[in-house]
């Protein structure tokens, strides 16, 4: 099996490289590329994602036919792919990080600014939180209810359809943190840096 | 809800391990990685390790460290010291480390913050901030170790970084580093006060009740500490159990 992590030139991705690398070894074989035939021929996608919503966006555009063999590869094909972070949060329609910025569109709903409650609540969430799981899903298999993820981040997604929500976190109001829509995966947390469970969650990915 | 976060922080010099770890199963006691992974094992909630090497012409060694560390840990590793240009940030990025720690460059020119945030994004940048007390509720910017003064107004440079995209702020009270006599409780709640981006506190636990006054009365998101956990004295996992016990939400 090959599992893809795109590289598409945005933000560190360093961490996502290093624990898939881990939990990979000897299982299946790990490609970091923007290569689009490499993408085309993969099993599975890893769509990481750092810094602004807008710089996520216009740097998949920058490669060309990138955002089209994603659209074939998960929408069409429909092919295991997960988002993580800014990765995830670009399936919306539409972010208003920096600049209102068109998203994949591939779930309906926007990316908006957490709401700091009259700077009652700090930004970025930083640190750990727990999760709490909102529906069965195949990438958190025997990771238990209130587990702690890594998180850091400013804005959140807000899908209209509530049914694709796996997960959510408290943070000033509950927050999505995790989505799932058949073979669509994404977490607003970093697997990657939420220790022995997170990697738990990308072994689950791995193996699915 | 967020949890408050316990940074066991290690002081790396010419790619070895100052003021190290004590413990028993400990091969190498000046092996950076070795410890990080101790660290990490034991349930840190991030590491952070801070280059004190004197030299620029030893980046190498430092990048060589967090790339081995970083394919062995897996919680957020933070990198400062000598971080001075964005060829620097790339650098430890690349190798592995999840946010840098800008100190002096960020004192010498606030857009340097802004321009790394920009192109690395906010999450990755944190401002270090070591300040002095000169009066009441007046405190100074201080750089190079505390050695240099700057005439800069610590609380109102907490502000400009803020604006500037910083991330976070890693707040080092350079009256109390070294002392064990507790962390400087009143300019972390005027930092805290002021700004809405998340500070760790840093310089001078001694006990595990300055721990709890950093985060319940100093308002810190995060709490930093070396010797403390360098020399056994307590193990991560009693810090947070104690914290826990008094009511401070901590991952168990």
């Amino acid at each position: 099996m090959n599992v893809t992590i795109v590289d598409y030139q945005s933000g560190n991705i360093s961490s996502v490289i290093n624990s898939f690398t881990e939990v990979a070894k000897g299982k299946v074989n790990l490609e970091v590329t923007s290569d689009i035939k490499k993408i085309k021929s993969s099993d599975k996608i890893v769509l990481p994602g750092q810094g602004s919503f807008k710089s996520c966006v216009d740097s998949l555009n920058k490669i060309n036919g990138l955002v089209d063999t994603l659209k074939d590869f998960a929408i069409i094909n429909k092919k295991p792919l997960l988002g993580i972070c800014v990765g995830l949060q670009m399936f919306a329609d539409v972010g208003y990080e920096e600049a209102e910025t068109k998203g994949l569109g591939w779930i309906a709903g926007k990316v908006s600014k957490i709401d700091n409650k009259n700077g009652k609540f700090k930004l970025p969430h930083i640190g750990w939180n727990e999760i709490e799981i909102k529906k069965e899903s195949k990438i958190f298999k025997d990771i238990k209810n209130n587990s702690h993820m890594y998180f850091v981040h400013s804005y959140e997604f807000v899908p209209e359809d509530k049914s694709v929500i796996s997960a959510k976190t408290n943070y000033s109001s509950k927050i999505v943190c995790a989505v799932e829509r058949e073979n669509l995966f994404g977490t607003q947390f970093h697997p990657e840096k939420s220790d022995k469970t997170g990697l738990k969650i990308i072994d689950n990915f791995i193996k699915l | 809800m967020l949890k408050n976060r316990i940074i066991p922080c290690l002081d790396v010099k010419n790619g070895r391990v100052v003021k190290g770890i004590n413990f028993v199963e400990l091969k190498d006691a000046g092996d950076p990685v070795e410890q990080a992974k101790i660290y990490s094992d034991s349930g840190a909630d991030e590491i952070c390790f801070l280059d004190i090497t004197a030299s620029n012409e030893n980046r190498e060694t430092i990048i060589d460290i967090v790339r081995k560390t970083a394919k062995e840990c897996f919680v957020p590793l933070t990198v400062g010291g000598g971080v001075r240009t964005i060829q620097n940030i790339t650098d430890l990025l690349l190798a592995g480390a999840d946010k840098v720690s800008i100190n002096t460059a960020a004192v010498k020119d606030v857009s340097f913050v802004k321009e790394a945030s920009k192109k690395f994004g906010s999450q990755c940048i944190v401002v270090a901030i070591d300040a002095k007390k000169i009066s009441d509720n007046k405190w100074e910017v201080f750089t190079h170790g505390g050695r240099n003064k700057t005439g800069i107004d610590a609380v109102e440079f907490a502000k400009q970084v803020e604006t500037n995209g910083a991330g976070e702020i890693l707040l080092t009270s350079m009256d109390r580093d070294g002392t064990k006599s507790g962390y400087d409780v009143e300019l972390l709640k005027e930092i805290t006060d002021k700004t809405n981006i998340p500070v760790i506190a840093s310089g001078g636990v001694g006990t595990l009740d300055h721990l709890y006054d950093g985060i319940v009365k100093g308002g810190a998101s995060a709490v930093l500490a070396a010797s403390i956990f360098h020399y056994g004295e307590y193990k991560i996992k009693e810090a947070k159990e104690y914290l826990n016990s008094k009511n401070v939400s901590v991952r168990l």
